[in-house]
């Protein structure tokens, strides 16, 4: 065995990336319950990736026929049906986690410097993943399929002069057809995945340079001993690959009830409406969009005037790429900042389920004036950081990690 | 042509808000999805009674079989009458179409006929059993009948024989200041062949069938489910220990 891990190092840095990457990298040993969700996002991309390839073998990228194969994959495909749950519930389970994964961030500061590109890296992963999940919705062809993307794909006739020739560009068509079917059906499964890989690794690439924050957002390369090793750091390898095997058998426990006893998850995971069809002649009654766009969905809504709304839905999703920069406090962790950003974090959060609950509600004019609240608020995080943590009063940050 | 219709889609954009639905009371249908033996009669309910006109497109005549314990003579025998263009007995692994053209049920009855694969889980099982018992007399529709949870409905009460014939009985509300007649409830106006309770009996038998043809893995999906959750647990109790031994020396 070592002879063989000898052949290979001498034409291929084997070891050195193990070292780098597991053995040798030191992570804070403070690690605490928000940092499973990491770890859980990667698996839950790996699960992506697997159940997607099966799937593929078996769906027809036809309008004529997609609809019709999707349920021959639930019938006749031996086990076709827990391959497609997984992947309906692994697209819910992506948001969920990858959205603590983004709130853990929010909590401990960890876009600051010098991870500044890290956050940029994770948001143009949870674009791509947005893409990727929109495609995606599509390829089922059912009737939430066809009207959910015919109205996200109107919104971009929204913008000015070019909106109604670029709807027609990303369409193919005048309407969402074939043409649609099979384009997105070509991004989602090789494009975006594509992209979406190429940004994970850039994002670990650029965590295991700067190395990891943690929740008492002391910076452990500060203090080493005589080898050079954090004082606070443990080897990612053995000590969080056995932690979060911990965390996997749990999260799966979660997602295994969901996709063996509730994959409609109520439809809100696999819409009612999406066991029809797709009819262009037909609209259904209610078009909401899957539960993890609704928060922006709401904000959309709110805003009276269309190209306004499209505008704001943007921002909400624009503005937090610039946290690094919005946020002006040079203390990291929210354990040691004011209460004046607890509350406001937490009015964040606040609105941002509020939002999405909101959004799946039948409009009447209470739902609205509340979504325009809550959009205010969610806004109101950005306003009030940018304004109140330059000179915020914070308590004093220990030298090294607190467990 | 098609500007015509890119127009007719975005007019209808809209109401992407909500348009309100009937908002009806449903009755809870009272299915167990475990009894097969109430899957198989409500099969043969469903072939007898639904299945001239709809399809179950998605669908093979051998699954029921197999779910249901039939065997392939049985199948042929209960289930399956009808023929292939050659004149050959349908085959057991056919799919369930039905040779109804869509342009004849147009001519027919006004629309396409629907097919009844996923209809359980599009609508739900308490619509699909409250649909099929709240059919009533109603002179003004081309088929003499109107259906409270799909109101104009373009199907016939095919099941009145058994049922009976319902008519509805009014009352005036006040509705944002204006009075309007709204059906209180449903009467039996003229017997069928079954009393109430054999026709629920029926009725929930033809759900319980239609809920399993809309998604026929249930069953099998839940007992494995128990099985993955139960190996969970066990891997989480290995999985902690491991962490816990590992973890020793870092505090």
């Amino acid at each position: 065995m070592g002879k063989l891990i000898g052949w290979i190092d001498d034409r291929f840095p084997l070891m050195k990336m193990w070292n780098e990457h597991l053995a040798e990298y030191y992570a804070p040993k403070n690690f605490n319950f928000w940092y499973f969700f990491g770890s859980l996002a990667l698996m839950v991309l790996v699960i992506q990736i697997i159940s997607g390839i099966f799937l593929t073998m078996h769906y027809k990228p036809d309008a004529e026929l997609a609809f019709a194969s999707v349920e021959y994959i639930m019938r006749d495909v031996p086990y076709g049906w827990l391959i497609r749950y997984i992947h309906s519930t692994g697209a819910t389970a992506f948001f969920i986690v990858v959205y603590l994964h983004m709130l853990r961030g929010l909590m401990y500061g960890s876009y600051k410097k010098p991870r500044e590109l890290i956050w940029l890296f994770g948001m143009f992963i949870y674009l791509a993943l947005m893409a990727e999940a929109f495609m995606g919705y599509l390829l089922p062809w059912g009737q939430m399929s066809y009207w959910g993307a015919q109205v996200i794909i109107s919104l971009f006739g929204a913008i000015p002069v070019i909106g109604d020739d670029l709807t027609l560009w990303i369409r193919g068509d005048f309407v969402i057809s074939d043409a649609t079917l099979n384009r997105f059906f070509a991004l989602h499964v090789i494009a975006l995945p594509l992209v979406l890989i190429f940004l994970v690794v850039a994002h670990i690439l650029a965590l295991h340079e700067v190395g990891s924050n943690n929740p008492d957002g002391v910076e452990i390369k500060k203090n080493k001993d005589e080898n050079g090793i954090p004082l606070d750091g443990i080897p990612f390898h053995p000590y969080y690959t056995v932690k979060d095997i911990v965390g996997v058998v749990v999260f799966l426990f979660f997602f295994a009830t969901v996709m063996f006893f509730f994959p409609d998850g109520g439809g809100y995971f696999l819409e009612h409406a999406n066991f029809i069809a797709s009819d262009p002649l037909k609209t259904p009654e209610h078009i909401a969009p899957v539960w993890y766009f609704t928060p922006f969905y709401a904000i959309l809504r709110a805003v009276p005037d269309k190209l306004m709304g499209v505008g704001a839905m943007g921002a909400a999703i624009v503005l937090l790429f610039f946290m690094p920069w919005i946020d002006r406090c040079k203390v990291k962790s929210i354990r040691y900042r004011s209460n004046i950003y607890k509350i406001n974090l937490a009015v964040f959060v606040v609105s941002f389920v509020v939002l999405g609950w909101l959004a799946m509600q039948p409009v009447t004019s209470t739902i609205t004036m509340l979504s325009q609240v809550f959009s205010l608020l969610y806004f109101g995080f950005f306003v009030v950081l940018f304004i109140t943590s330059k000179n915020e009063e914070t308590k004093p940050v220990p030298d090294r990690v607190t467990e | 042509m098609k500007k015509q219709i890119l127009t007719l889609i975005l007019s209808v954009l809209p109401t992407f808000a909500y348009a309100a639905g009937g908002g009806v009371h449903l009755d809870s249908a009272p299915i167990d999805t475990s009894d097969m033996e109430s899957v198989k009669r409500g099969a043969k309910h469903f072939i007898d009674y639904c299945f001239s006109c709809h399809e179950a497109g998605y669908m093979r005549y051998n699954r029921i079989a197999r779910d249901t314990g039939m065997t392939d003579a049985e199948l042929r025998e209960e289930l399956i009458f009808t023929t292939n263009e050659k004149g050959e007995p349908t085959k057991v692994g056919s799919l369930m179409k039905v040779a109804m053209t869509e342009d004849y049920a147009r001519n027919v009855f006004g629309t396409a006929v629907p097919d009844l694969t996923l209809t359980a889980r599009a609508r739900g099982a308490d619509w699909v059993y409250t649909y099929l018992r709240t059919f009533y007399s109603d002179p003004y529709r081309p088929t003499g009948n109107n259906n409270l949870v799909f109101p104009d409905v373009g199907m016939p009460n095919v099941l009145s024989s058994l049922q009976g014939v319902q008519k509805a009985v009014y009352k005036t509300e006040t509705r944002q200041g204006v009075e309007v007649e709204t059906v209180d409830h449903l009467e039996l106006a003229q017997a069928g062949s079954m009393t109430a309770e054999e026709f629920d009996v029926f009725v929930t038998d033809l759900t319980n069938f239609m809920v399993y043809l809309a998604e026929p893995v249930q069953n099998e999906r839940k007992s494995l489910g128990i099985k993955v959750l139960i190996f969970l647990v066990i891997f989480f109790v290995l999985a902690y220990m491991l962490k816990k031994e590992y973890w020793k020396d870092v505090h």
